[in-house]
């Protein structure tokens, strides 16, 4: 056991910090920095750039296109990527459906959709909850009816993650209701968002940006080998899914980034006046929040390194989606406590690159700590809420 | 000792619980918080012909002769209707002030146009530095002839955009953050030098952001005795800190019904989740927060009222227990609705978001914790 990185460690930190220093592009870091929206062009282009190096597929085997690396590795990759301001990668594609066309995908699939989810060429959203199926996910309605050489899908998708740009959609679709329990006949099915019959209408969420939609399925018409694995395995895969997006879903390096801005903020005078961090109430939480922190840094390097030796990312990392997300708001928080009234505009119009300095509301305080306070509130209900995960723990870890 | 409201207290419960009802939905509300001005100046008369921008004010000064009591009872109904006219702004704060230390003339000249739901007004009583410090001014007043000239920066002046009037606290002597030394001005937003920019606020209502340049104002605008505006401006917020803790608890209530309401409804895995004894006692825990803070309103209210030795100590207690349960309920409120409680169309988040700004206004829970410990 020990803490400190090796020369080999050490010097693949100083290559990733090179890289982002050289390769990300200047307008997507400046956009970061500022709480700008990333639209989809950006979000491409960055993916792009990380294909262009390799690294696109980081926690994807070798034999796939994929980096190989060591879970110490992935550790120095997030952090690095955090301190560099550079985005998160769209999970779904490379994160999500990537990892499960690789393991449960037939050669056909992996050869035609694998190399374009790496590319960052198709644009992937998750179809999995639905209005009647939140937390019980496999109370899903949308079916799927064999009819020769396709299936015909019929149903809602609820909570879309930016589905309005989404080129391809993965699904869990109901192919048999005459089971005798409801996760038997769910399957796994990958669908062409062009394809007709498929509507896309926005929700907007309390912050009021368009991030998540309602996706429509009326008679969609759907190649029977675009079927991933079994019919009546997709619960199966399902899983699998949800708890790589959970170890993803942690956020370390990125919580540990805000606490530090907000560490720095707190020590910038306005006005000639004390600043925040001389008050020692606003201290003691920032503090303990810290060493949560800390704490899940290590729960999280210690899944990685399971999963890196070859296991699949078990219930735990339920603890990971938990604390993780808790966290978040927990930063959030303490944000908008030190906005102050800066808590209070809701200018969202300030934040395009180029807004004049002078112009903006709040001298001195970042007045889109609310809004980002608003938002994620999202993190405790999504990917399985909170509750769920607790429940999941329960009775898969502690056997109760 | 009696806790019940009299007969002419509940005559103006019933009177806003009906307007609420019949004339102030959610979508109605909505439309309101959305247009230009960020409320509707019909509803804005309303309230003047139903007296009730009169409440606080005595009946010498054309008032209803009502106070704390009177004002928790409208706010708290203002809270469950998620009322955006800007009552706290221009009656309770500006109103507040003028009734306290304006002339006959200038009561004549503001107070009674604000009461005729005529003049729409604003208390300027943040800067960019000043967080929750009210005696933190740096605006300054200086001596012009028989006027004075006021130079500053004043921020998130709620219903600043729309107010026709400014009570602007100035620097008039003493050093940054000196109680004494403070003087407040009414300012006509038509003064030259003087500049704002309005914006919406997170809870759907309006504020701005003012700057002083130079504002020439005449010797008639100073409110009250030169360096003596702090006591003032403590008084009104300690006024304004209970009636939007009357409007916190207001909405956590609906916001426990309206939770409760949807859990028995929700149906996952087969029964509704209500159902579910973890999320049973989560709604206990709200309710809870609801009745212990609706006590504590009623406590802190009548030791206003009748200005005992208690009165500023329960100011700040009433706005730690709102701070700290107040957003755990809108919290758990949002949490237990899922995904529709993060949804702009529903009700939910913007009660949440108003509730969030109301943790804001005054002082946080902290800052009041600080001042109930020493």
């Amino acid at each position: 056991m020990h803490v400190t990185f090796t020369d080999q460690e050490l010097a693949f930190r100083d290559e990733v910090r090179a890289f982002f220093r050289d390769k990300l592009p200047d307008d997507i870091r400046k956009k970061q920095q500022h709480g700008v929206p990333l639209d989809r062009e950006d979000y491409i282009r960055f993916q792009k750039v990380l294909h262009e190096r390799g690294w696109a597929g980081i926690n994807w085997p070798v034999e796939y296109g994929g980096t190989g690396w060591t879970s110490v590795q992935q550790y120095i990759f997030a952090t690095e990527q955090a301190e560099a301001n550079a985005p998160d990668v769209i999970a779904f594609g490379l994160k999500m459906v990537g990892p499960v066309i690789y393991t449960f995908g037939n050669e056909e699939q992996k050869r035609r959709f694998l190399p374009d989810i790496l590319a960052s060429n198709v644009w992937w959203c998750q179809g999995y909850s639905e209005p009647g199926a939140g937390s019980d996910l496999a109370a899903l309605k949308t079916r799927a009816d064999l009819a020769g050489d396709h299936y015909v899908v019929n149903g809602t998708k609820s909570w879309t993650t930016l589905g309005q740009h989404a080129d391809w959609i993965f699904c869990l679709v109901r192919t048999n209701t005459d089971v005798a329990r409801r996760q038997e006949g769910i399957s796994f099915l990958l669908i062409d968002m062009s394809t007709p019959g498929i509507t896309v209408k926005p929700i907007i969420t309390i912050e009021g940006e368009h991030e998540v939609n309602d996706v429509y399925f009326d008679n969609v018409k759907v190649p029977v080998e675009n079927l991933v694995g079994e019919e009546g395995k997709g619960w199966t895969y399902g899983k699998v899914l949800l708890q790589h997006e959970r170890t993803n879903i942690a956020g370390v390096a990125r919580s540990k980034y805000r606490l530090r801005k907000l560490r720095a903020q707190a020590a910038r005078r306005v006005r000639g006046e004390p600043p925040l961090a001389t008050d020692r109430n606003f201290l003691r939480k920032l503090a303990a929040v810290e060493v949560e922190l800390k704490a899940l840094e290590y729960t999280d390097l210690r899944t990685l390194a399971a999963v890196a030796s070859g296991k699949a990312p078990g219930p735990e990392s339920s603890i990971l989606k938990l604390r993780g997300t808790e966290l978040q708001q927990a930063i959030d928080e303490l944000y908008v406590e030190a906005a102050a009234y800066y808590a209070l505009p809701y200018v969202p119009d300030q934040y395009v690159l180029g807004f004049p300095e002078a112009e903006r509301v709040g001298e001195g305080a970042e007045t889109k700590t609310s809004l980002r306070y608003f938002n994620f509130r999202k993190a405790s209900i999504y990917a399985g809420s909170n509750e769920i995960q607790k429940n999941i723990i329960a009775k898969h870890v502690l056997g109760l | 000792m009696d806790l019940s409201l009299n007969e002419v207290q509940l005559m103006l419960q019933d009177s806003v619980e009906k307007f609420i009802a019949n004339d102030y939905d959610f979508e109605t509300r909505q439309s309101y918080a959305a247009s230009k001005a960020g409320y509707s100046a019909e509803v804005w008369q309303q309230f003047a012909e139903l007296g009730w921008t009169a409440v606080p004010f005595s009946e010498d000064d054309g008032g209803f002769d009502g106070g704390p009591v009177e004002v928790m009872v409208l706010m708290q109904q203002f809270g469950r209707g998620l009322v955006v006219e800007p009552y706290l702004a221009n009656v309770i704060l500006a109103g507040g002030v003028l009734q306290r230390v304006a002339s006959d003339t200038q009561k004549r000249d503001w107070l009674l146009p604000i009461i005729a739901g005529e003049l729409q007004a604003a208390l300027a009583f943040v800067e960019p530095q000043s967080r929750y410090d009210i005696a933190n001014v740096v605006t300054s007043a200086k001596k012009d002839g028989d006027g004075w000239l006021l130079t500053g920066t004043k921020g998130v002046v709620l219903n600043g955009g729309n107010a026709g009037l400014l009570i602007v606290p100035a620097r008039t002597s003493g050093a940054q953050s000196d109680s004494d030394g403070i003087s407040l001005f009414a300012v006509t937003t038509d003064t030259a030098g003087l500049s704002r920019k309005s914006y919406p606020t997170v809870d759907g209502h309006q504020a701005a952001e003012v700057k002083l340049d130079n504002v020439r104002v005449d010797a008639s605008a100073l409110l009250g005795d030169v360096d003596r505006g702090y006591e003032t401006l403590d008084a009104v917020i300690d006024e304004a800190t209970l009636a939007i803790s009357a409007e916190a608890v207001g909405i956590m209530r609906i916001l426990t019904d309206k939770t409760v309401e949807y859990t028995k409804n929700r149906v996952q895995f087969g029964v509704p989740i209500s159902s579910f004894q973890a999320l049973q006692h989560r709604m206990v825990d709200m309710f809870t927060a609801c009745e212990q803070s609706q006590s504590l309103l009623m406590w802190a209210t009548m030791v206003n009222a009748e200005r005992t030795d208690e009165a500023k100590r329960a100011v700040s207690a009433i706005k730690y227990q709102i701070g700290t349960t107040g957003k755990k309920v809108g919290q758990e409120a949002v949490q237990l609705h899922g995904g529709m409680g993060v949804s702009w169309e529903l009700d939910i988040a913007h009660y949440f978001k108003r509730l969030t700004a109301i943790g804001q206004l005054f002082g946080n829970a902290d800052w009041h914790l600080d001042k109930l410990g020493v």
